[in-house]
């Protein structure tokens, strides 16, 4: 499922326009994404959390050439998937 | 800090006028099954400028507990992966 797919559910489920399905979608989407942009983590109980890892700067080496490279420092958000969701997916498998 | 379904709601009523307190609440909590009834059904989840939800099949595989250091056979099982897109990963590292 996409996102637009995501918000014609949405509207449809809510029985509201797809105009405020979208808006509705985005600001959930941007204010997850600004928590994260922020360092902060995100908590949602029954479906997950969200947390940024800082990583300092290593010297790695491309899998291809062997080549020694220097990997600057970054920060990469994680997901652990929540109990409950997890459960879940792994009864529906056939 | 960290942000939780009560200030996604928050943020819904905020920048929503037309919606009352609880429908505010309704299209989170909408939003959130719509999203995991995908995952359970084992269909991705992409939500494009976020992220890619995905499922994937693990295969059986033969295991120790760490504790014991017994060896034991681990079930096949299906699990949630997530890839941040591009454009998540950049904006977590701009303002460094």
């Amino acid at each position: 499922m996409n996102k637009s797919e995501l918000i014609e559910a949405l509207a449809e489920e809510m029985n509201i326009p797809i105009r405020e399905a979208a808006s509705i979608t985005n600001t959930i989407i941007d204010t997850m994404s600004d928590a994260l942009a922020r360092g902060e983590s995100i908590e949602i109980r029954g479906f997950g959390s969200f947390v940024v890892k800082e990583y300092e700067s290593y010297t790695g080496r491309n899998p291809k050439t062997g080549e020694k490279i220097q990997v600057s420092p970054k920060k990469l958000p994680f997901f652990k998937v929540g109990k409950d969701l997890r459960e879940q997916v792994n009864k529906h498998k056939e | 800090m960290t942000l939780t379904k009560a200030d996604l709601v928050q943020q819904i009523y905020k920048t929503h006028p037309t919606l009352t307190k609880s429908q505010s609440t309704e299209s989170v909590e909408t939003f959130l099954m719509l999203s995991k009834s995908s995952l359970i059904n084992g269909q991705d989840l992409l939500l494009s400028g976020f992220g890619k939800f995905n499922i994937k099949d693990k295969k059986s595989r033969r295991g120790r507990n760490p504790q014991t250091g017994s060896e034991l056979i681990l079930d096949a099982r299906r699990v949630v992966t997530f890839k941040p897109s591009g454009i998540l990963r950049s904006r977590i590292n701009a303002n460094r």
